[in-house]
């Protein structure tokens, strides 16, 4: 019997020839990581233990990017917990900011995850990371800490469901908005406990930058892992980051899928996620005149290159909606310089936009665009959660870049097609 | 374990569990003063220790904060019961000992206020108002040696020392 992507690399990780869905294994883990937020906890939790000695200082990273630069004196002493820790141990991945950016798009950009890995973080998104074919799931921060302590982590080995994208995607239709739809047909629990496999022409033609977003959102179905087979996109996006060695794993053709789900691609338009679950999704020409006071462009999922380049080809020339405050986040510093040199930044603040040193910010509510009572922001980011992004009665709709960007010209929520050609 | 049931509904997530605007701090009993606020902001004026939280599908479900079970630890409620628990909030559950109980009808039945007992012994929910019984699925082998000892780290401290 074959395995799946997902099974073949947990089994790697481990004494075993081949895992099962429901097994239950202790792995061995490539890299862990926690944030401003999670680890403070693990930190405290592995030295309450009493335990010395982490176990890999070349296999612990930590961001703290959360609460950062730091909101005020508490989450000052969160990411002092952070840095100390990282001096005290000589960890090698430690992110002070400056070099810091949002750890989803930091990782994989500095070469510190690679295909084949397996991964796990204290932080939820960290299933971002199966984009480059890992497996990469999010947990605790207890389970940070024994990690540190013992480079393994408890797993039951997960059922996969394949996810088929024929066609293409066409126009404004971005990796997000295959996700957002993809969660709406199944909910938010319709891959509970399960990898997303992704796969079909259309994740074949997207570019990584699209891959991740996808990967990025499959926590939002509840899924433990998103994954997709590396190929040639994945090869090429790994050149140049580092000498880590990698090892490209693929479904055996007689592997068990608990479901599969095909989409035509051709037909998936940009989607909006209504408050207050990702799974409330309309194409955008369906809730189109629906008017917003705040529109954020950023984040784990959408802060990325490509995500800014639409973003300034939508704005160039033009500027936000009187009624609108526009903020942009780079998700990493080297996606910032880029968008400098490529002119990105000006077009932004030409724009009248914010923008902001890479944070995860007002994505959880944290800082930078916090929202008021009664307030509605319209957002590339992850969650649509009640009070989320600031006040309890406030509200989140989630879009891609293309949706943000045009919406921040028109103060209310505008298919992109109506201000702006695709290249 | 025996105590008052508050209902909730599904999909609560971890923002109403414990919002972000608090998670600038690692202390359990601040933690515990927001339990469940973006929820219900009264909640924890009206729970009292060994109180119960029954809920719906996928309870638990957003961020990775592994301060969600510590808050509802740190408030005094004695365990969760619900359809069905996402899945980085049920091994942070067990992780840190918050007892846990996936059972559809119990999440389905038990009403608002319900005194409600957990025979753990015998895989069982009471509720003595409606005097149902229920039925909980009891956790894997390998997950009830971690709940045994007290938690993860207790685990790991012990695989240590043999």
């Amino acid at each position: 019997m074959g395995m799946t992507i997902t099974e073949k690399i947990i089994a790697a990780h481990t004494n075993l020839r081949e895992v099962h869905p429901g097994q239950f294994v202790y792995a061995d883990v490539d890299i862990c990581l926690g944030n401003d937020i999670t680890a403070p906890i693990a930190i405290e939790e592995f030295e309450k233990a009493g335990i010395e000695q982490v176990f890999d200082p070349e296999k612990i990273v930590l961001v703290p990017d959360h609460f950062t630069p730091n909101k005020d004196i508490k989450s000052a002493q969160q990411s002092k917990s952070l840095r100390e820790f990282a001096t005290k141990h000589a960890l090698k991945y430690y992110f002070e900011i400056g070099r810091m950016g949002i750890e989803h798009a930091l990782l994989p950009e500095q070469g510190v995850v690679a295909p084949g890995d397996l991964i796990i973080g204290a932080d939820s998104h960290t299933c971002t990371y199966g984009a480059l074919g890992a497996f990469s799931t999010g947990v605790g921060s207890t389970d940070l800490a024994a990690c540190f302590a013992t480079g393994k982590v408890w797993l039951k080995v997960p059922e996969s469901i394949q996810f088929v994208f024929h066609g293409r995607a066409r126009n404004w239709t971005s990796g997000k908005d295959l996700i957002l739809y993809t969660i709406g047909k199944i909910g938010v629990d319709g891959a509970l406990y399960k990898a997303m496999e992704f796969t079909g022409s259309a994740i074949t033609h997207l570019s990584m930058d699209d891959r991740f977003a996808i990967c990025n959102m499959a926590i939002e179905a509840g899924a433990k892992n998103g994954i997709i087979s590396p190929d040639k996109n994945t090869t090429d996006y790994m050149q140049g980051r580092g000498e880590k060695k990698y090892v490209l794993h693929q479904s055996d053709s007689d592997c068990t899928y608990a479901k599969i789900y095909e989409f035509n691609t051709d037909e998936i338009s940009p989607q909006v996620a209504l408050p207050s679950l990702p799974e409330n999704t309309k194409p955008v020409t369906d809730v189109a005149g629906i008017k917003i006071d705040q529109v954020v462009i950023g984040s784990c999922t959408n802060g990325r290159i490509s995500d800014l380049r639409i973003a300034a080809h939508i704005l160039k020339g033009k500027k936000r909606h009187p009624s609108i405050r526009l903020i942009i986040i780079p998700a990493t510093q080297d996606i910032y310089k880029q968008a400098i040199k490529e002119g990105l930044i000006e077009t932004f603040i030409e724009a009248e936009a914010v923008v902001s040193t890479p944070t995860c910010g007002p994505c959880l509510g944290g800082h930078m665009g916090i929202l008021a009572e009664g307030e509605r922001a319209l957002s590339t980011t992850n969650r649509n959660f009640v009070g989320r992004m600031g006040h309890p009665k406030s509200e989140i709709y989630l879009c891609g870049p293309a949706v943000a960007a045009t919406s921040a010209i028109t103060g209310e929520i505008t298919p992109p097609d109506e201000v702006a050609k695709k290249e | 374990m025996r105590g008052k049931c508050w209902k909730f509904w599904d999909n609560i997530n971890t923002d109403e569990i414990i919002p972000a605007r608090y998670l600038n701090t690692t202390d359990t009993k601040e933690l515990a003063a927001h339990c469940m606020e973006d929820a219900d902001p009264d909640f924890m004026k009206k729970a009292q220790k060994g109180d119960v939280i029954v809920a719906g599908d996928n309870f638990g479900c957003g961020s990775s904060r592994e301060h969600a079970p510590i808050a509802i630890k740190a408030a005094g409620i004695s365990g969760v019961i619900a359809k069905s628990f996402a899945r980085i909030f049920f091994r942070n559950a067990i992780n840190i000992g918050l007892p846990i109980f996936e059972s559809p009808e119990a999440a389905e039945q038990i009403q608002e206020g319900d005194e409600v007992e957990i025979d753990l012994a015998h895989a069982e929910i009471i509720d003595h108002t409606s005097k149902k019984r229920f039925r909980f699925e009891p956790f894997p082998q390998e997950m009830q040696e971690i709940i045994q000892v007290g938690g993860l780290m207790n685990f790991v401290k012990k695989r240590r020392e043999q």
